[in-house]
């Protein structure tokens, strides 16, 4: 490896998706998140699911927020782990795609009530229950877009919110190995 | 045929080439050391404490290169190795520890002797395993084996609980000739040479006019042939080189080109090298902060090569201009061969003025100390000794403090593999076992402990190991009555408040080795040193040594925390440059 010490690198936080295959075995998760705390880097989400049921595989989509240089080292120290097949940097993969998914409890009533389901609709949110003084919105999208909306059904009565953490993958045909 | 999982454990092993295994039984460990009973391949040693298992396990593969295997029971017996397993985790030390655990249909109730010792040892192990079928138990070890051994080295625990032990399942025979496991797979593809880095490393070799090379423990984990291909490269280069505390011995000391160890205790030509140079190539060391001293002030102005099988290791400290991964031993076989095709020794008079600056340096002599007539001097102690050992086959082990650091400035190391000494974690108690393991690998071989008297008494229950044994091993108490390298840190950085540093209340040590069947000496005046020294040595059996020396002495030249390389301080009458509120703040 060569190193350019300031070319492209620089010290400002960014978001990153990772994604990180791992065996679908006890303990893999576990090793992957205490290597997170153990060296003190954060974790803003996490996903986790087995998706190759064949090759007994889970897929683990972390989101941190790091400096470049520091990814270079969550990376390398992931790669490190027994259980870790693959570790990709969406970002630096060209584009991909990223989504959340929220249900959101919001309780009101009157004016309120119409208020919500017109934001509701904005957004593209569905209505999976409703009684008469509350509503659950889901909502699928970029995290971005889910922060607007709970932000505004803050002043709508807002009483919970189920979050799953992103999940993502690159765009195209290519394939994570 | 079915065989019991105990029995398929052992067989493993021995498939394995596992001559000895070090561990101390229990409850529900039970069938393994029954089969351990029925057979006569494997040799166990038996402790007397479940740390000094993995230390002597330690001391066994440092001194051979193969993995040191422990077996431990539950509970107690598993968290009794966890000093062990983060000491090898550190210093990447091979290790294969198998515990017991409670049966499978008992696990999660709180049972008797049950620990979670999957989840307790998940961040000391490179790996771990809880084995939950007999018919995953033989692939389940040569895997840990194989993880254990492989890229960089490291603690491997296998849980075994007891059911799995007793149930029948088959045995493959020759499994170890045809295992691949997919992390195999894996580091393959992490390891190769990429040749145009190799010719960008070598423009920078060659050009350079003050290079040094920092080698470190990768390379003796890589092996033999690393260790003859750093030395073609120091013929074909003439470079300068040093060593961190885990690397002594991958070059000779008695070499010219040897500039002694850097870092914190290291030498005053080594540091200042390491601060002026323009080239450093790193081998297999990894920018410790013991070595590296103040980070910003850290050799401004070098071209940074840096050489090491964990990718990890590369730009975690220190960014560097060049990172080649893979073994040491095959990357500077490449960078040997090209630098021969570059006619590159006859350039050697660019660094002459380098060679100059360094001899001006040396004639600092900065391992220099005043003796005296009345008392022993832990420095002449230890000269005395080097002058009795270095023509014999000798192994030294250590404990941690200020004796470690003398003995790494004062025995000179010409071959791999003969220092073992707890750098990463620094853990007293490490060196005593540890030396127990050497000498059951290398019984013909004089192999002595350079003790402090209170690292001493963190393990110093393993004498009754030693006896049993009947292992020859020599422990050298350099006994200064202080948890020295504490009480130096008091002198200099809290004011002379000795707090609680005081080796209170000491054993009589001839008597304590006595009480064990063991020999036992005193030493307390220097005229006595060189006749008691032969004693010692020649001594058939085990020796407990208790040399009497200076309480007051520190260990020089050292770099205080949060300072940088050509700030180091070289005698009690050089001022500490550290009352930097950051430096308190570092270990
Ligand atoms: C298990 C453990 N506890 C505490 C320390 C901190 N420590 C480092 S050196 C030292 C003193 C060691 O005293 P001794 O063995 O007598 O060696 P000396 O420095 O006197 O040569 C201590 C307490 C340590 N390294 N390991
Ligand atoms: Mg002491």
């Amino acid at each position: 490896m060569i190193y350019e010490k300031d070319s492209n690198k620089n010290d400002n936080l960014r978001t990153h998706s990772l994604s990180i295959l791992v065996d679908n075995e006890a303990g893999a998760l576990a090793r992957v998140v205490g290597m997170f705390s153990a060296r003190g880097y954060n974790i803003d989400s996490l996903t986790v699911a087995q998706v190759e049921s064949d090759e007994n595989l889970s897929r683990i989509t972390i989101t941190t927020s790091s400096t470049d240089r520091v990814i270079d080292q969550i990376k390398a120290q992931l790669e490190r782990l027994v259980p870790v097949h693959k570790v990709l940097d969406l970002g630096n993969e060209g584009t991909f795609v990223s989504r959340e998914l929220i249900f959101a409890k919001v309780k009101c009533k009157g004016e309120k009530r119409v208020e919500a389901l017109r934001t509701a609709d904005i957004f593209r949110a569905k209505v999976v229950d409703s009684t008469n003084k509350s509503f659950i919105f889901e909502l699928t999208g970029s995290s971005d877009k889910l922060d607007a909306f709970i932000t505004l059904m803050k002043d709508l009565g807002l009483v919970e919110v189920a979050r799953t953490g992103s999940v993502a993958i690159t765009r195209g045909s290519s394939k994570i190995i | 045929m079915n065989f019991s999982g105990a029995n398929i454990v052992i067989k493993s092993l021995r498939d394995l080439g596992v001559e000895y295994v070090f561990g101390y039984p229990g409850g529900a460990i039970l069938p393994i050391y029954d089969e351990i009973f029925k057979q006569n391949k494997i040799r166990h040693i038996l402790v007397r404490h479940e740390q000094g298992a993995v230390h002597m396990a330690e001391g066994y593969a440092r001194s051979t290169g193969n993995v040191g295997v422990v077996l431990v029971t539950s509970g107690p017996g598993a968290t009794n190795a966890v000093t062990g397993l983060t000491d090898a985790l550190m210093d990447s030390v091979p290790i294969l520890c198998l515990t017991g655990q409670v049966p499978t249909h008992l696990i999660g109730t709180d049972a008797f002797q049950e620990a979670d010792t999957l989840g307790i040892t998940r961040s000391c192990t490179k790996h771990n395993f809880l084995v939950k079928s007999a018919d995953k138990l033989q692939k389940t070890i040569f895997k840990g084996f194989q993880i254990a051994r492989n890229g960089r080295p490291g603690p491997v625990v296998i849980d075994l609980p007891k059911d799995v032990q007793n149930d029948q399942t088959t045995y493959i025979p020759n499994m170890n000739k045809r295992f691949r496991s997919s992390y195999s797979k894996k580091n393959i593809n992490n390891s190769s040479v990429n040749k145009d880095h190799i010719d960008i490393a070598c423009q920078l070799i060659i050009k350079s006019k003050k290079p040094i090379v920092y080698i470190g423990g990768g390379l003796i984990n890589s092996g033999a042939n690393a260790i003859k291909e750093l030395k073609n490269f120091s013929i074909l280069s003439n470079f300068p080189i040093t060593s961190t505390l885990m690397g002594l011995g991958a070059f000779p000391a008695s070499n010219n080109l040897f500039l002694g160890m850097l870092g914190m205790h290291g030498t005053y030509e080594a540091n200042m090298a390491m601060h002026d140079c323009d080239l450093m190539i790193n081998i297999g060391a990894r920018f410790d902060d013991r070595i590296t001293g103040r980070l910003d002030k850290f050799s401004p102005k070098s071209k940074k090569i840096h050489i090491d099988i964990d990718p990890s290791s590369i730009n975690k400290n220190v960014l560097v201009d060049i990172g080649l991964i893979g073994d040491a031993g095959k990357i500077l076989n490449n960078i040997n061969k090209k630098l021969k095709t570059l006619n590159f020794s006859s350039l050697n008079q660019l660094r002459s003025n380098w060679w100059k600056t360094i001899k001006k340096w040396r004639r600092k002599d900065c391992l220099n100390f005043t003796n005296s007539k009345e008392i022993i001097k832990p420095q002449h102690a230890l000269k005395v000794l080097n002058n009795k050992i270095k023509d014999k086959d000798f192994f030294i082990t250590t404990e941690v403090g200020q004796h470690q650091m003398w003995a790494a400035q004062f025995i000179g190391f010409d071959k791999p593999n003969r220092w073992m000494t707890s750098g990463g974690l620094g853990t007293m108690g490490y060196g005593f076992p540890a030396s127990i393991g050497v000498q059951i690998a290398n019984p013909e071989s004089l192999v002595i402990c350079v003790a402090g008297e209170a690292s001493f008494l963190m393990n110093m229950q393993e004498l009754s190991t030693l006896k049993q044994y009947n292992l020859p091993v020599k422990v050298f108490i350099m006994n200064n009555r202080y948890l020295g390298m504490v009480r130096q840190w008091q002198e200099f950085f809290h004011g002379k408040r000795y707090s609680e540093s005081y080796s209170d209340s000491l054993p009589d040590f001839v008597k304590l080795a006595e009480s064990f069947g063991i020999k036992g000496m005193r030493v307390d005046h220097p005229e006595k040193l060189n006749e008691a020294l032969d004693e010692m040595i020649n001594h058939k059996g085990p020796v407990l040594a208790d040399i009497c020396v200076d309480k007051a002495e520190n260990v020089f030249p050292m770099i205080p925390s949060g300072a940088a390389h050509n700030e180091m301080k070289l005698s009690d009458k050089d001022k500490v440059p550290t009352s930097t509120k950051k430096g308190k703040m570092l270990v």
